[in-house]
């Protein structure tokens, strides 16, 4: 701007001297124009190429996730009718609480009913259903069909017999998920033309597979497994984010409750109260220290004091909670302290003027303008809590857990650690897609929080 | 004022963790932790387990390799330390003895089966027929040669034996936080080394130093983490023969292509039978302490060696465990039985 201006005089007073000889410094300024035009011309295109390559890279990135992930959200399944035959589920009546019987007594009989109804052979319903629709299907084969559904189906059966024991007798059409080699197959994630010896499923159940997807009874459908079951790594094809979601979101609620009010209580007692000296000074730079020390430390700490010294649980998202509110907290005060800085000096004066108290001013006048600023930096802090990994990873939350957690001391995983637990998992044919798909939940997770941020801020923004 | 809330806030923060403390000296789950090899098996088990058994929950199946999770399990007794550690290796008497001196006392060796370990190329790259010295002389920082420790100068395969590839030597290895690391040495390199009389002219010290000691000009990487960890390398550089599991080769068989050790294709035939030379037994070890306090954890061991569970047709064999013999889970199950500590 000031360049051009400059560039402009330069030239005006060029042509109002007319032909007349022209001073040392018009000359110096015309010889250097063309010098300082062509800076600032390589200064714009490495600023636009900057753009442009990290914007091409963001594409690359997103275009690879989203082209591997988004076929995983859909599953092929079965849609068949399952006759819960009385003869194969030979079983006692569900036992029912007597008067006078204690809860003991009562879950005793509950629990070897239960049992019992483990026993049950619920693939036979299975390969009962399936059988009729294959050609030239013989009594030897039976084994081949158990290859073609995924094997937490037979106890997704058994707990609709447990829930409800009445449907024995009775058929229902149930959707069941195909075993994850045959998803694989059916959606050309493996060579279709590989020799048998490298194939993973016999030639039998691939030409099976491929014969009931054209005949319509195997179809690819948008599966919720992905969403409402917990990791598994019998049943891969039901393996599920649940229990990692489920993880995630008690540890975000302990950094929402814990590291917020401490960061921003802090935060406004730096602030506002605290006298300047040298003991806030070092301080001060210590809060900024610490937003910069890795998170992995945070780790080791967790597993030092939270496990080995509170004897608290191993992999439960109450410790990892803990850690995430350590590395968020220096984040919530930094942000904090910005926002309160922000607040004009004026209005402080204002209500100290008209007779607030120091508490009042700040409570009443400062931090509610203050909020918009503090809502953001905590829900930016929150989302990069989400993210992180790697202090979970060394406080045991990359074990292999295969039920939802019920309470924050339950072991579980967590969102991230899930994405880099199926990352290692050996059947990479059908992982592949399904991390790139827990990516693709994990990431929307991100941009939501941190579309709620901007949101905020625009909706609160205050101006002065 | 603020003294005085800062005060409640640190009794109030005291006081919740010292519920969660309470808390956590009932633990209902079972905690495992270990080798990676082990890890697909335990973790179907323990689901299996907890699909079977709706009085127990499932188990919880941690990784770290053999030695770290060893490590974890010898810490010590008590709620905040794992109850059973996998290992694709007999546990070290060093190891014991850290056991003991923390106070685990009770360490029950439980052998779950056997595992081959397979060298793997790229599909569609060369096809390895691979004897023992071949990897040695890939791998050692000094080959023999006219009697003398000559600096390792193979760069191609073809270079150590005419009946190899002609490809670019890059060998992708577990790194020694794996137990496989510990076999495939004991059964591939010092098997091939000791084949030189160079070698075996030294004392016996400085024959494992030189029959380990690795080149360090990038043609063997270490891998510390997982197989698929494997896997990507050689999906980078299609020169690179590595080092898996014969059940994480199963599982991508159509990406990776075996090699023959000594002539022999690993199978579960081959293996069982003994004639592929590269197997080994898997393990977990039980802290006897804990059986009692923890629920279910005798049962899961009883479980998860039973020939429903781990035997032929099973679940585990699908995913490529290779069961024991009849004789061998018997004596197993008597061991779980009885504790019978090491």
């Amino acid at each position: 701007m000031n360049q051009q201006k400059n560039a402009t005089q330069a030239e005006s007073t060029t042509g109002a001297s007319g032909m007349a000889a022209q001073s040392d410094v018009q000359a110096k300024v015309t010889a250097s124009l063309k010098r300082r035009r062509r800076k600032e011309k390589i200064f714009r295109g490495v600023g636009l190429g900057s753009v442009l390559i990290s914007l091409t890279l963001v594409l690359i990135l997103f275009i690879n996730i989203f082209s591997k992930g988004v076929p995983a959200f859909w599953q092929t399944s079965f849609e068949m009718d399952i006759y819960f035959d009385p003869a194969v589920i030979t079983i006692a009546d569900k036992p029912e609480q007597q008067p006078g019987e204690t809860f003991a007594d009562f879950d005793d009989r509950l629990q070897a009913w239960e049992t019992e109804l483990g026993f049950v052979n619920f693939n036979r319903l299975m390969t009962d259903a399936v059988a009729p629709l294959l050609p030239d299907f013989e009594r030897s084969q039976t084994r081949f069909i158990m290859q073609m559904i995924t094997s937490g189906e037979a106890h997704a059966l058994r707990n609709m017999v447990m829930e409800d024991p009445s449907i024995i007798g009775e058929t229902k059409t149930l959707r069941l998920l195909t075993s994850a080699n045959v998803d694989v197959w059916l959606k050309g994630n493996i060579d279709r033309d590989l020799p048998d010896s490298r194939q993973q499923l016999p030639a039998v159940v691939r030409d099976w597979a491929d014969y009931l997807y054209a005949e319509g009874h195997i179809q690819n459908r948008f599966s919720t497994a992905l969403f409402m079951n917990p990791d598994s790594r019998s049943s891969l094809a039901s393996a599920g984010l649940a229990g990692a979601f489920i993880g995630s979101f008690y540890m975000m609620l302990i950094v929402i409750f814990l590291a917020i009010p401490m960061g921003v209580a802090a935060a406004i007692y730096l602030e506002e109260f605290a006298p300047k000296n040298k003991i806030t000074d070092v301080i001060e730079v210590n809060i900024n220290n610490l937003a910069a020390v890795p998170s992995i430390i945070f780790g080791l700490l967790g597993a030092a004091v939270f496990i080995n010294w509170f004897n608290l649980p191993m992999s439960a998202p109450v410790v990892g909670g803990l850690v995430l509110s350590l590395m968020t907290l220096p984040t919530v005060i930094i942000a904090t302290r910005a926002t309160l800085r922000a607040v004009p000096p004026s209005i402080r004066s204002g209500a100290l003027g008209l007779g607030a108290s120091k508490t009042q001013t700040v409570f009443h006048h400062v931090l509610p303008l203050a909020i918009p600023g503090i809502l953001t930096g905590s829900i930016l802090g929150v989302a990069q809590a989400l993210g992180e990994t790697a202090p979970l990873l060394l406080i045991g939350m990359k074990s292999f857990v295969a039920s939802i957690p019920e309470t924050p001391f339950d072991q579980s995983t967590a969102l991230p650690v899930q994405i880099y637990l199926w990352q290692g998992n050996e059947l990479r044919n059908f992982f592949e897609a399904r991390t790139s798909a827990a990516i693709i939940v994990l990431l929307m997770l991100m941009m939501t929080l941190n579309g709620i941020a901007i949101w905020l801020r625009k909706k609160l923004e205050v101006r002065w | 004022m603020n003294m005085k809330r800062l005060a409640t806030v640190l009794c109030a923060t005291a006081a919740t963790l010292t519920a969660f403390s309470v808390q956590a000296q009932q633990r209902d789950v079972i905690q495992i932790a270990g080798s990676s090899t082990v890890l697909p098996f335990s973790s179907i088990a323990a689901e299996e387990f907890g699909n079977n058994f709706s009085r127990f929950r499932t188990p919880v199946v941690g990784s770290g390799g053999s030695g770290g999770g060893l490590r974890q399990f010898c810490q010590g007794v008590g709620v905040n330390t794992v109850d059973i550690a996998n290992s694709s290796r007999a546990i070290r008497p060093n190891e014991l003895a850290n056991c003991h001196s923390n106070g685990v006392q009770e360490v029950i060796e439980v052998k779950i089966g056997y595992d081959g370990i397979v060298f793997a190329s790229r599909a569609g790259a060369g096809t390895f027929e691979l004897e023992p010295e071949h990897v040695f002389l890939a791998q050692a920082r000094q080959v023999p040669r006219d009697g003398q420790m000559v600096a390792n100068p193979y760069t191609r395969w073809s270079q150590i034996d005419s009946s190899l590839p002609d490809q670019d030597i890059v060998l992708a290895i577990p790194g020694s936080n794996h137990g496989t690391r510990e076999v495939y040495e004991e059964k591939v390199i010092l098997e091939g080394c000791k084949k030189f009389s160079e070698i075996t002219d030294m004392d016996s010290g400085a024959q494992n130093d030189a029959c380990l000691a690795m080149r360090t000009d990038g043609r063997v990487v270490e891998i510390a983490g997982d197989y698929t960890e494997t896997l990507a390398r050689l999906e980078s550089n299609s020169n690179t023969v590595g080092v898996f599991g014969l059940s994480f080769y199963e599982s991508n068989r159509d990406r990776l292509q075996v090699a023959t050790v000594s002539d022999v294709v690993p199978t579960i035939d081959n293996i069982i039978s003994g004639e592929y030379p590269v197997s080994r037994p898997l393990y977990f070890y039980i802290k006897g302490e804990h059986i009692g306090v923890i629920p279910g954890l005798q049962e899961f061991a009883m479980f998860f060696i039973s020939d429903m569970t781990s035997g032929f047709g099973s679940i585990l064999e699908d995913v490529g465990l290779i069961p024991l013999s009849d004789e061998e889970r018997q004596e197993v199950l008597t061991t779980i039985r009885e504790k019978r500590a090491l």
